[in-house]
């Protein structure tokens, strides 16, 4: 009888489940792995390399491109480097529209993640559901920005201009009808604003289609539960932050335990799991979704009742207005030496962290004085989480490796960079 | 049949056997082209139903409402290039579809379609779609092994181990049914639920129409049962390293054993042709008689393929809601919860019989 051995299984980088370019080679013993080694580097595009020459303020796009499913918060957490380096704060006005967009980023995410958990344990329904709420935020993200991924709305000092006083609209085309647009349009017709108050109504609702489909689901809990467990001294050892961490039951999250712009007066709950499966980390994720939204309706209250700039009148950092610019011949220098010069930070080096949709994402940013980063190190929360990958598979089925992956909940524009 | 007179000296010079041959031919045609065309525009009603299912709109762009698109599939799929892996074992690769097609559509000879439509009318019919069903899992096995990939062969290897199980799951469910019809004929056992929605058998067999469907769901790899083609965890499973022609024709195969097993439940459990209401019964006998409504509700082809279409809901329903199973998770459900169902019932039903109680009389 020949010897039985284990055997090797490449799975992905062109794989259903790989979420993008994920390369895995299994060491698996029939459906049951051993060993599992994730490949990296398959998305690497050298991002801190290139903000090395680059004027800083050049760099913010770069950032959004990083996790592509929650760009705004990447911005985030550049922004706030460049500023803790400057030592300027943005107007209050600015700290609410970004913590705002951040809640609306990190809902963005988190309806990407269960859409993709789902489709990878076969629930094809939610991808869609998640995929219809996600089409009302990414509207809010072209308001604001023009784009409806990659923003680059924060900047140093501030975000790029104010709210907007209308959304953009649906038009009618061969596919679709009058009723249909005007259907659409009915909650697009007042101001970004409006629109966001009436979708932070409707969205409980959502989340709770999603739980009907998902929560009680007997298959869905066969599938998650006591799968991938992490405890929580384990968590922390590898490095584990955000929904990855508080799923194993620690209560640690930067918005409370540090933080930064507008958070400390806002009214929001920290939710944490007690097993560290799949399961308390789906369970986290969604009542993450539930604060998020509660989060985004004070701010909109707030936002609402409190006019203000929205950028610091500093013409060294942020761009004169234009109107200024065609008769004021200093702001025409500002403007022309703010992009193409850029401005100097002092020498110094500084460390941000943000609490990012997936974890910590941090920035570290070193300044040699000139008018670009001496080394800029971008900590993202995707990295330690695959790196914990074999351990959480280990013992598993192969079906259980992806159902892993998804509640993770990777994103290879970070982990590459 | 009245042929032309012209035709009809041809027909009568040839020799009985090839008029069998020829006649025979001809049924096996009808039979054979519709049920393709329902698989095409199975494809299409499902890709609409779960659209619907998903709040999107499914395949609008080719003809009216989309209803083009199964042609510009099979086209698509028919013009493709056939890529036979370098180190597959070619002659399996290139069996292993028409292996898993054949039974799917050869099980279709015993179907009645209505009370007098059907090709063969045979005794053992029960037996003979027992081993039809079970020989579509060759062409999966086959098709796994010959393709000389890791994923075909991890797709294959589910398969084998879940027809196993659900097979006989499946064959006991079936053998309530004739316990109960005292026949293995499937004119018969249609027959044995005459009198209206109250005989059907699936009063009596509640459990075991159940485990049967299911079983059957599993049967066909479908979702949530789909282990051996999950797309998420081994890409397509046993038809990974196929496309164009050879994908089409797993693909019918497939659809052709969804039509199959909701049509053999809605024969088994729910009286084929049968209409719900009976001449006898309290509504029958009213409505019945109302000219053209009543012979529009009475017996015939239409009640079958209604309650087809029913479970062919249930399938996509399934598919548009459900997460799928973990291969270990199924095999514990159809060993320790579908066959232990069967037997408990299949025991019950037999001290019914001995006892001479028989509620579905």
């Amino acid at each position: 009888m020949p010897e039985i051995k284990n055997y090797t299984l490449n799975f992905g980088p062109q794989h259903p489940a790989a979420h993008g370019v994920l390369r895995l080679v299994l060491e698996m013993d029939g459906e049951v792995i051993e060993r599992a080694d994730p490949h990296i580097g398959l998305l690497h595009r050298g991002t801190e390399k290139l903000a090395e020459s680059k004027p800083y303020n050049q760099s913010i796009g770069y950032m959004d491109r990083l996790d592509y499913v929650s760009m705004m918060c990447n911005e985030h957490g550049y922004v706030l480097a460049i500023e803790k380096l400057l030592g300027i704060e943005a107007p209050e006005r600015a700290q609410y529209i970004r913590v705002m967009f951040d809640e609306i980023t990190r809902i963005l995410n988190h309806l990407m993640w269960i859409g993709a958990h789902g489709l990878d344990v076969g629930a094809m329904a939610m991808f869609l559901y998640a995929f219809r709420e996600r089409e009302d935020l990414m509207d809010a993200y072209e308001a604001v920005s023009g784009a409806r991924l990659h923003a680059t709305y924060y900047r140093p000092g501030g975000v790029y201009r104010d709210l907007p006083d209308s959304m953009p609209k649906y038009e009618v085309t061969r596919w679709r009808e009058k009723s249909e647009v005007k259907r659409l349009n009915t909650v697009r017709e007042g101001s970004l604003l409006d629109f966001l108050q009436d979708f932070t109504e409707r969205f409980p609702k959502c989340v709770d289609e999603y739980e009907t489909l998902l929560t009680d689901n007997r298959i869905w809990k066969q599938r998650t539960v006591d799968i991938g467990i992490v405890s929580p001294e384990r968590a922390m050892q590898m490095g584990f932050t955000g929904p990855m961490l508080r799923g194993s039951g620690v209560e640690w999250d930067l918005r409370r335990k540090q933080p930064y712009e507008v958070y400390d007066q806002l009214d929001f709950k920290i939710p944490v799991g007690t097993n560290g499966d799949s399961y308390d980390r789906y369970l986290v994720r969604v009542e993450e979704m539930r604060q998020s939204n509660h989060i985004i309706s004070q701010c909109i209250q707030w936002l609402k009742d409190n006019p203000g700039p929205v950028m610091l009148e500093d013409y060294k950092i942020a761009p004169p207005p234009r109107m200024n610019m065609k008769a004021d011949m200093e702001s025409l220098i500002h403007h022309f030496k703010l992009f193409t010069e850029g401005f100097c930070l002092p020498e110094g080096e500084v460390y941000t962290a943000i609490e990012h949709p997936k974890g910590e994402f941090g920035c570290l940013l070193i300044s040699d004085g000139a008018n670009k980063p001496y080394r800029l190190k971008i900590r993202a929360p995707g990295f330690a989480h695959l790196s914990g990958l074999n351990e959480m598979v280990k013992g598993h089925m192969l079906s259980d490796v992806v159902a892993v992956i998804g509640t993770q909940d990777i994103v290879f524009g970070e982990i590459d960079r | 049949m009245a042929l032309p007179d012209f035709l009809n000296n041809y027909w009568i010079l040839l020799p009985e056997w090839m008029r069998l041959v020829v006649w025979t031919g001809i049924k096996i045609g009808m039979i054979l082209l519709p049920v393709i065309i329902c698989v095409a525009y199975l494809t299409y009603f499902e890709r609409k139903a779960i659209g619907y299912f998903h709040s999107r709109k499914g395949p609008n762009r080719v003809g009216p409402w989309g209803l083009g698109q199964p042609w510009a599939d099979v086209f698509k799929m028919l013009t493709k290039e056939i890529v036979i892996p370098a180190k597959s074992n070619n002659y399996l690769f290139i069996i292993a579809p028409v292996l898993a097609f054949a039974p799917a559509v050869a099980a279709w000879a015993v179907i009645p379609f209505s009370p007098t439509m059907t090709l063969a009318n045979i005794n053992a019919g029960l037996l003979y779609l027992l081993a039809m069903t079970s020989l579509g899992v060759y062409g999966v096995l086959i098709a796994g092994w010959a393709s000389n990939s890791k994923y075909a062969l991890l797709g294959a290897m589910r398969s084998a181990a879940q027809i196993v199980a659900y097979e006989i799951a499946m064959g006991f469910a079936l053998v309530g049914v004739l316990m109960v019809s005292n026949s293995l004929n499937i004119g018969d056992i249609i027959q044995a639920q005459s009198g209206g929605i109250s005989q059907w058998f699936m009063w009596p067999l509640f459990g075991l129409f159940v485990v049967y469907f299911i079983s059957g769901v599993a049967e066909t790899n479908r979702a949530p049962f789909d282990v051996a083609e999950g797309e998420s965890e081994i890409v397509a499973g046993f038809h990974v390293e196929y496309g164009g022609f050879g994908f089409a024709v797993f693909f019918l195969a497939e659809y052709a054993n969804m039509i199959l097993i909701s049509a053999l439940t809605a024969i088994m459990f729910m009286g084929g042709w049968m209409s719900p209401f009976s001449e006898t019964g309290p509504i029958g006998q009213y409505l019945l008689d109302i000219p053209f409504l009543g012979a529009l509700l009475g017996d015939g082809f239409m009640w079958l393929a209604l309650k087809t279409s029913f479970f062919l809901l249930l399938y996509l329903w399934f598919r548009a809601t459900f997460p799928r199973y973990r291969y270990d998770q199924i095999m514990r459900l159809g060993w320790k919860v579908l066959i232990p169902v069967t037997i408990v019932w299949i025991f019950g039903e037999g001290i019914a019989i001995a006892l001479g109680w028989k509620p579905w009389l």
